[in-house]
């Protein structure tokens, strides 16, 4: 069993009681709503006669069905004005704070809560969706549940878990020119597989991850769920609280974060912690990763060889053959020239603003593909109003990307925009799966935002670091 | 109807048992169980219809071949599905979906630990055998759709065909299941005041935050 780890300390921290089931009720600090996942539980709270215990501990937006095109309310989609109608009418009754498009506050909720300082390091996090995981960026221990559980979190504001291992992956060394976040963890969920993590809760350590900025952090914590961790996270430094004072809880309450700095400082991982596992990985051998196949896990350096189903582990073989018909890639060719039809650059993995600076770049003075549909959707709405006086959105416009408002949009095709046909989508997202943008027959090849850019203008998966090589000729 | 719920019937799930579904393939996520756009509803009613969709119709509304459409499973009530099940998005309209087709009971390799956890809030249990032995059952189910299994949550087996396997529960899960205290909100709500204090020592949780003592 782990010791003196950050998540040992966290939760030792917030543990109530142990429950005759032998599972530990957890106090949990700050609960995230949206629309899709809370309706049935307070639903459930009504037919029970129930209200919330914790209303100041809980936040909302609207994100996961909110079109990111025409916002006139009643929205056009008539489920989409249900579900937001609903959520208002929740949180009124509630007394719940609620990030909504008004407020010029409302985006991912993975995006939102970083921003306005509600994620904080040492605090629990929860909120009915799996990429809940991202808030570990900050050193929370941050986790998706379902929404019997939410119910559960309004109702008493505990949940109930079983404790789980820590793995440290070690990631050392520098990352090369176009290499990103996004590729340090589609590598480790290469190499350690879709269910490797299960069981576990992941700390990211090492000199790779000291180097990235809070945004990149959040990118990996992002997709711990997508390796089989529910939960991963980045001990605090000097980074984190560079970005926590800025925000909108601690310009408000600067007295705060003195206050919380020894508590913060007093959860990070001790120097002699013991872990259950550890994983190095080397950041200087890294490439721009993309998937060929129909999990995160079936990725790929862009330069190297699409693996031979036969070439892979028993268990595998199957997945990957269905995975590489769905795709209709050819093992033994790389990634690169894979003609793609839509580029979404956007999802709370990679829509915050060094994400849409850095694809920006790439996109700067050139055109979209003729045969490209290219969107960006911000974040969220800070977001999004920050890149437009950067003027990153006439870049993208003026290349022909289309501007969007904040929203998860195409990353789960829940709203209008979704995938059509059998369409290739060159995406910033982080799930692969089948159907997961919106079309059945979709084909999705998961990368990093410049990655996407670059795939935009081509029309193909391309090597970003080949365009940017042309750009200093 | 007391104010804090503390009525609501909690049933314990020793034992379930009925005719089997064999659902084959890994990483099936829960996109796949139930695709977003099912999703657009503020209740779980009615979502047992749309249990792998995408995978059971064409565009034209047409059977696919998949379990879930043969006439023969239409009773089935015992998933058999192989590792990783329910990786992927926390959406509990997937066990949701399962459920309301008439799944009341789960054996795989594995569970994604997010879908296995809103499994056991409904009241369904996820056990797991190794490969050879799901794929054993998987193989049965196929020559026996009418055939009975039993799932013995407490004492950890699976009865079919005149033979008992050995299946594991996770502890908490077992617990949950059998002594019917898998419903966590009416047991959680009772700790009230031990909840509040762990909240006053918390040094970020403000005091304006934590309700009163009722």
């Amino acid at each position: 069993m782990s010791e003196g780890t950050l998540y040992d300390k966290v939760w030792d921290r917030h543990k109530v009681t142990t429950l005759p089931t032998g599972q530990d009720q957890l106090f949990i600090g700050l609960h995230l709503i949206h629309e899709v996942t809370s309706p049935q539980a307070f639903g459930m709270l009504r037919e029970r006669d129930l209200e919330v215990a914790y209303p100041e501990l809980t936040h909302a937006t609207v994100d996961h069905i909110v079109p990111t095109a025409n916002r006139d309310r009643p929205y056009e989609n008539e489920a989409a004005e249900t579900m937001m109608a609903e959520l208002e009418e929740n949180v009124r009754e509630a007394g719940i704070e609620f990030s909504d498009p008004t407020t010029g506050d409302q985006g991912i909720v993975h995006v939102i809560g970083p921003e306005q300082g509600l994620t904080q390091p040492g605090k629990t996090i929860v909120c009915g969706d799996s990429h809940t995981s991202t808030h570990g960026a900050f050193g929370a221990l941050a986790f998706g549940i379902g929404t019997s559980q939410i119910r559960d979190v309004l109702a008493t504001g505990t949940v109930a878990m079983e404790k789980q291992k820590v793995r440290k992956i070690q990631i050392d060394g520098e990352l090369d020119e176009g290499v990103e976040a996004k590729d340090i963890i589609l590598e480790i969920i290469r190499r350690l597989g879709t269910e490797g993590g299960v069981g576990y809760v992941y700390e990211y350590a090492g000199s790779a991850i000291e180097d990235l900025g809070m945004e990149g952090r959040m990118s990996i914590c992002n997709m711990s769920i997508e390796g089989g961790a529910r939960a991963g996270y980045v001990n605090p430094d000097e980074t984190t609280y560079e970005w926590l004072e800025e925000t909108d809880y601690f310009q408000e309450n600067p007295e705060k974060f003195e206050e919380l700095k020894p508590y913060w400082e007093s959860i990070r991982s001790d120097e002699d912690a013991e872990y259950d596992d550890v994983v190095r990985i080397d950041a200087d051998e890294l490439e721009p990763v993309v998937t060929w196949g129909t999990t995160p896990g079936q990725g790929v350096g862009i330069t190297d060889p699409i693996p031979a189903p036969e070439d892979l582990p028993a268990d595998k073989q199957d997945t990957a053959r269905r995975a590489q018909e769905h795709m209709r890639v050819e093992p033994g060719e790389t990634m690169e020239g894979y003609e793609i039809d839509v580029a979404f650059l956007g999802s709370c993995t990679n829509a915050r603003l060094p994400d849409l600076r850095r694809a920006a770049e790439i996109i700067d003075g050139r055109q979209v593909d003729d045969d490209v549909r290219a969107l960006v959707v911000p974040g969220s709405q800070r977001v999004q109003e920050t890149a437009e006086k950067e003027g990153l959105k006439d870049t993208f416009e003026e290349a022909g990307f289309e501007w969007r408002n904040a929203g998860c949009s195409m990353c789960l095709g829940m709203n209008e925009d979704q995938l059509e046909g059998d369409e290739a989508c060159a995406s910033s997202s982080n799930r692969n799966f089948i159907g997961r943008q919106g079309s059945k027959d979709g084909r999705t090849v998961l990368m990093n935002p410049q990655m996407v850019a670059a795939a935009a203008i081509n029309g193909t998966v391309t090597d970003v670091r080949d365009l940017k090589e042309v750009t200093t000729v | 109807m007391t104010d804090d719920g503390d009525d609501v019937e909690i049933p314990e799930v020793d034992y379930v048992s009925g005719s089997g579904v064999p659902i084959r393939g890994n990483d099936i996520d829960t996109d796949q169980i139930i695709p977003a756009r099912f999703m657009k509803v503020v209740t779980f009613d009615g979502l047992g219809e749309f249990a792998f969709f995408d995978v059971r119709f064409d565009e034209d509304d047409n059977q696919k071949d998949h379990p879930f459409n043969e006439d023969r499973y239409q009773d089935s009530s015992v998933l058999v599905v192989n590792s990783n099940f329910g990786c992927g998005s926390s959406r509990e309209h997937a066990p949701q979906s399962l459920m309301r087709w008439g799944i009341d009971a789960i054996i795989g390799e594995s569970f994604a630990e997010i879908f296995a956890g809103n499994c056991l809030a409904l009241g369904i249990p996820t056990v797991t055998a190794d490969s050879e032995t799901i794929q054993d059952l998987q193989d049965w189910v196929d020559d026996n759709p009418d055939g009975k299994i039993d799932v013995d949550v407490e004492a950890e087996t699976v009865t079919y065909g005149g033979m008992t396997v050995d299946v594991t529960v996770d502890d908490a899960q077992r617990k949950a299941l059998v002594d019917g205290v898998w419903d966590t909100t009416a047991l959680m709500k009772s700790n009230a005041g031990a909840v509040r204090e762990k909240a006053e020592e918390l040094p970020y949780v403000a005091d304006a935050a934590i309700p009163d003592a009722e």
